[in-house]
């Protein structure tokens, strides 16, 4: 069993002093903002949805280094993506790239916040144009 | 005399710092300032009362009954003793720190605030210091003001005079002891500023009561509240003190069993005080092992415990200001500083740092410590946060002082 420090390897790191996808849309078709009350994680995600594609995505807000690199792992999988396809991405899509699959449970809030605000945001898209948007939203609120 | 006590001697008494954690380090407890561990004889005096004296109290006659009673209401005569506090009427049982505030809030802020009327806290209190009375202000439409904090991490205290000078100030709620920043608060000039203007003064001793002499008599505050539990007691267990004229002022807080002198169908009489604040069946067995704390703290002393940590908490600044990329917060003059140590290292995040350094066996704290009007006020997210008590060496700083060249070698720094 690998020990929580070893969560802290090169890519993390990186990320964490250079995230990818990070700043601001001006506006967006989607803007959604959550934090984790308990540490103080707080993350916007803006996305530009044309002919149902994401075309961009960008990201702002505070976070440790996992929520960092996690939520820009997230940008780079959502980028180009059209929206059918953005809405099944899963916690283990992003932890799978990081390799952090067995991440503390005190810790996943912080890797999967970013998964969480991506989700609602597409509800909040979704919500007045599909039937099953509602699913996004439990998922969502189930992450966690 | 106290000359023969030793931290090695302390350390002996407390189950849990023998035990090994993260597979075969030895544990490093740094967050005291969130709750401390608990000795063998708190933890000896809550088993005894489960296993030989369990009874409700206060009302059955038989002999159980009698000798719960008798240790609960033995807790507040020790606590009365060691605040110097001259009715033991005074002294309420309450969950914690948390719910004392409230009661107040609640009790008497009900009664006493209305429209215009203004609250004055702090920008580094503890959200129980600064939610309860905005919810009170929202009700009442009254007004929450702040006073702010210097470079140093103190207040300042030139604010207050502004606003009393309103005329429209009730009440002046502050903590005694950033549980953030260590800062001790000068609450004699904000209690005699407060009494010349005819304003009403809530101390929130959560962080000075475990750490300090507390003398409540030459104080002369309103109201305080501590917690047991940051001062080797049981969770769940708390004090209010107040001014007998306020709490007999002031309407119950909740409505039960034991506040009561005669309830009838339409009406009801309150029982004395602190009885009308003591609905329920109270957390008996843990306001017994309490008492087995204030015990073990007037045996070392309160001047043996403050000296230790102004000891380690001087040598772990030492140490940390040594270290590059280390940046501390709050006031380095000891006399005016708990044992309190916030700081953030370069650019790695708290919740990373202390997840880091967990490995070798160190518990600490990060994150915003309840206190998100500070951390906005210091424009920054979170803060790591080593807290010490009368069990910590300055060996332990030495093992996070290492562990925290580990961290900078993982990021690079």
């Amino acid at each position: 069993m690998s020990s929580n420090a070893d969560i802290y390897h090169e890519m993390i790191v990186d990320y964490s002093r250079h995230p990818s996808n990070f700043g601001k849309i001006e506006n967006p078709t989607i803007h959604y903002h959550d934090s984790n009350p308990l540490c103080g994680d707080s993350i916007d995600i803006y996305m530009s949805v044309d002919s149902d594609k994401v075309s961009d995505i960008k990201f702002s807000g505070r976070g440790c280094a996992i929520c960092l690199a996690c939520t820009s792992v997230l940008t780079e999988i959502v980028k180009g993506k059209t929206i059918e396809d953005a809405r099944k991405i899963q916690k283990n899509d992003v932890l799978g790239e990081l390799g952090l699959e067995h991440l503390q449970a005190v810790r996943i809030k912080c890797a999967l916040l970013s998964l969480k605000v991506l989700k609602y945001g597409l509800y909040s898209y979704l919500a007045s144009k599909d039937a099953n948007a509602d699913a996004l939203k439990q998922e969502a609120s189930s992450l966690y | 005399m106290q000359t023969t006590i030793s931290v090695e001697q302390i350390r002996k008494d407390f189950p849990i710092l023998q035990r090994k954690v993260r597979k075969d380090k030895n544990l490093v407890y740094l967050d005291n300032a969130a709750t401390t561990q608990k000795p063998i004889q708190v933890i000896n005096a809550i088993t005894d009362f489960y296993t030989n004296h369990n009874s409700n109290i206060h009302r059955a006659v038989h002999a159980l009954a009698e000798e719960a009673t008798e240790a609960y209401e033995m807790t507040r005569d020790k606590i009365a003793k060691f605040l110097n506090i001259k009715d033991r009427q005074e002294i309420v049982f309450v969950r914690g720190t948390t719910e004392a505030i409230n009661l107040v809030a609640y009790a008497w802020g009900r009664q006493n605030i209305r429209e215009g009327d203004i609250i004055v806290t702090t920008e580094y209190e503890h959200h129980s210091n600064i939610v309860p009375w905005q919810l009170l202000t929202q009700e009442k439409k009254g007004k929450l003001e702040y006073i702010a904090i210097d470079d140093n991490g103190e207040l300042i205290l030139d604010q207050l005079d502004q606003y009393l000078a309103t005329g429209k100030v009730k009440l002046v709620a502050v903590s005694q002891m950033s549980n953030v920043l260590g800062t001790i608060t000068d609450v004699a000039t904000i209690i005699s500023k407060c009494k010349k203007a005819g304003v009403r003064v809530l101390i929130d001793g959560a962080q000075s009561v475990p750490h300090m002499k507390v003398d409540m008599e030459a104080l002369g505050c309103d109201f305080f509240a501590f917690s047991g539990h940051k001062m080797l007691g049981p969770t769940g267990v708390g004090v209010l003190w107040a001014k007998k004229e306020l709490l007999e002022q002031m309407a119950p807080f909740h409505g039960g069993g034991d506040m009561i002198r005669e309830v009838h169908k339409y009406e009801t009489t309150w029982n004395d005080l602190p009885y009308k604040f003591e609905a329920g069946t109270p957390n008996i067995a843990d306001v017994i092992g309490f008492a087995a704390a204030i015990d073990y703290l007037n045996n070392i002393g309160m001047d043996y415990v403050r000296a230790h940590e102004i000891e380690i908490t001087k040598y772990a600044l030492d140490k940390l200001s040594q270290i590059n990329g280390i940046k501390l917060y709050g006031t380095s003059d000891m006399s005016k500083r708990g044992g309190v140590i916030s700081f953030n290292f370069a650019d790695i995040h708290p919740h990373d740092l202390a997840t880091i350094i967990d490995e070798d066996g160190i518990a600490i704290r990060s994150g915003h410590h309840c206190a998100q009007v500070l951390m906005e006020k210091l424009d920054i997210a979170a803060t790591s946060r080593a807290s010490f008590y009368i069990y910590n060496t300055k060996d332990e700083v030495d093992v996070l002082i290492n562990s925290l060249s580990r961290a900078a070698r993982l990021f690079k720094l």
